[in-house]
């Protein structure tokens, strides 16, 4: 079955949360308009990147109807979408949200937050806790969310494809070092690449959404993707500019991706948790055998 | 270049895609801080052109106010020049010798005995000229309702080769993250005028000042050293092992160390629970820091 995916290449206003609503639903208006079964929005999009000591300012709660409001007006598309989140026990975590309907139906909380370098994000907020998919139902089916440095991680779209994952969502805020250079060029080379790479080995189709714009002199590049789960570009925004595409998958492209080279059937999860125990216990400095406390 | 130096060399640079990202810095930092004008001091030398060029493309040359501002010993070669940018560009101009605002001042701290002056007093009378025309650019910023836009390169900032509160006073700084020679190539590019790219790089403090001349090495030299110990982070014996002389690597990692404080706010004694740029941080642009007229 085919569906199709609208990605917003949008580029934030730093700290205006009703600026940045109204960019947003005008993006997941369009995306309605384009027919699109899911809208994906930016790392940050309600916020902007470079926040600092405004993030408590900026935080919203999962269950704000701001928030859900972005996708009441569509009905049946699903909304990824990412924003500053503050948790019920006020951890303040750079989430992106699931959204359908009006209602929340599933979310994630970036789990690395890149602390060097020119990034600084633990320092402002904190890590989420869990790896999950999403089951949004027929046509995407399950969805594993994650926020840009996440996929800097292979264990995460590893545990999500194993979890079931039919589409992983990537939303980003990168901004490009070096720009400018070869070396800026071959960063985002990258990040294609590692996103080629999970797609075919997690046989799983992905969508990477990156902002576009610029804060504070770090300018954002764009360049969001549509993968198939052989690998193969579908569709791919340019670089530095805001954009909108649109790309199409088919499930059934999935099915035989899976037939045809069955890695994720063959992957041996016992094995790699006896291994990745025995490494927790000799980072730890236990002794081979012995139990962690 | 000796073929040795391969293993040592310039900071590349794609001069389209650093223009494309500056102009974009530019349009990006006069929107949210609320101006639509720059002004900036046009000396006829690469770094200062190769800004009122990308000022120009920013924000169109009726938007930009470059200002020439001789003192009384400045090589007549430099007015030349300046005004070839200016008529290449069609920019506003204005002329302020500060000649009759800088003599009292030096006379207060010439020596009137020695008959040729000294270093360290060329380099306060240099200061005095810099920050002279400091204070010239930020009362025409006032006057044309502009920011100023910096001049500096990186190679400059990172040698300390500036005056503090002269001309390393701007509101923003386009070409602050490129290498002088990197800059060359991107004045090349803009297509500056060949008078300017060919002539050898002179703050135009006293008659026969070269910034080659008084830091005493080559910018090629300066750069591949610079950015082998600045951006590879290579140790001294690295740049020495890829063929750069010690002697060299040595003063220019030492000259980076001593000149820390010219490129950082003041320190603060800390007192209170909260400190500006201790842990009160906040990005320059963010709602309610517009200038709203």
């Amino acid at each position: 079955m085919e569906y199709r995916i609208a990605l917003a290449q949008v580029a934030p206003r730093l700290g205006d949360l009703d600026a940045n609503l109204e960019i947003a639903s005008r993006a997941v208006r369009r995306a309605a308009d384009e027919g699109a079964a899911l809208a994906v929005l930016p790392e940050l999009a309600l916020t902007g990147y470079l926040l600092q000591d405004l993030v408590p300012e900026v935080a919203i709660r999962a269950d704000d109807d701001r928030l859900a409001s972005l996708s009441r007006e569509t009905p049946g598309m699903l909304v990824a979408i990412g924003f500053v989140e503050e948790t019920d026990d006020h951890r303040y975590c750079n989430t992106v949200a699931m959204l359908r309907d009006g209602e929340l139906i599933g979310l994630h909380r970036k789990v690395y937050l890149p602390t060097y370098g020119l990034f600084d994000e633990g320092r402002f907020t904190r890590p989420g806790e869990r790896i999950r998919t999403h089951d949004a139902g027929a046509p995407v089916g399950r969805i594993g969310l994650s926020v840009c440095e996440d996929f800097w991680h292979p264990s995460l779209p590893m545990i999500q494809a194993l979890d079931g994952a039919d589409l992983l969502v990537n939303v980003a805020a990168g901004p490009s070092r070096a720009p400018g250079s070869d070396a800026g060029l071959v960063a985002i080379a990258s990040w294609h690449k590692m996103q080629d790479t999970y797609a075919l080995l997690g046989s799983v189709p992905l969508a990477f959404c990156n902002r576009a714009g610029d804060e504070e002199g770090l300018t954002f590049w764009g360049g969001s993707r549509v993968v198939a789960a052989d690998g193969s570009t579908v569709v791919e925004a340019p670089l530095w500019e805001e954009a909108f595409v649109v790309g199409t998958l088919d499930t059934d492209d999935v099915r035989m991706q899976r037939y045809g080279l069955p890695l994720l059937a063959d992957e041996r999860l016992e094995l790699t948790r006896r291994e990745i125990d025995r490494i927790i216990g000799e980072r730890a400095g236990l002794a081979v055998g012995e139990a962690p406390e | 270049m000796s073929a040795s130096l391969e293993r040592a060399p310039l900071p590349a640079i794609e001069s389209a895609q650093a223009v494309a990202v500056i102009v974009g810095f530019i349009r990006s930092q006069l929107e949210q801080a609320g101006f639509s004008r720059l002004v900036l001091g046009l000396s006829g030398g690469v770094d200062s052109a190769a800004v009122a060029y990308l000022c120009a493309a920013a924000i169109g040359a009726e938007n930009v106010l470059a200002i020439r501002m001789p003192y009384r010993t400045s090589s007549e070669a430099s007015e030349t020049d300046a005004l070839r940018v200016v008529t290449a560009l069609g920019c506003r101009t204005e002329r302020v010798e500060i000649t009759p605002m800088v003599d009292p001042m030096l006379a207060l701290i010439s020596e009137p005995d020695a008959p040729v002056p000294s270093d360290e007093l060329n380099v306060r009378r240099g200061n005095v000229m810099a920050r002279q025309r400091m204070i010239v650019l930020y009362d025409r910023s006032a006057a044309f309702d502009a920011l100023v836009a910096g001049t500096g390169n990186k190679t400059e900032a990172l040698l300390g080769y500036g005056t503090l509160h002269g001309d390393m006073a701007a509101g923003l700084a386009p070409i602050g993250d490129l290498y002088k020679t990197q800059l060359r190539a991107v004045a090349t590019h803009l297509g500056v005028p060949s008078e300017i790219l060919d002539k050898p790089p002179s703050a135009d403090l006293w008659p026969g000042q070269t910034d080659e001349g008084e830091l005493g090495r080559s910018y090629d030299l300066l750069d591949r050293t610079l950015f082998a110990l600045v951006d590879r982070r290579w140790t001294v014996d690295r740049c020495v092992s890829a063929g750069l002389e010690r002697d060299l690597v040595e003063w220019v990692a030492s000259r980076v160390a001593r000149m820390e404080f010219k490129r950082q706010q003041p320190p603060v004694a800390k007192l209170s629970l909260r400190t500006p740029g201790i842990d009160h941080l906040y990005p320059r642009r963010r709602p309610g820091s517009r200038r709203e007229r």
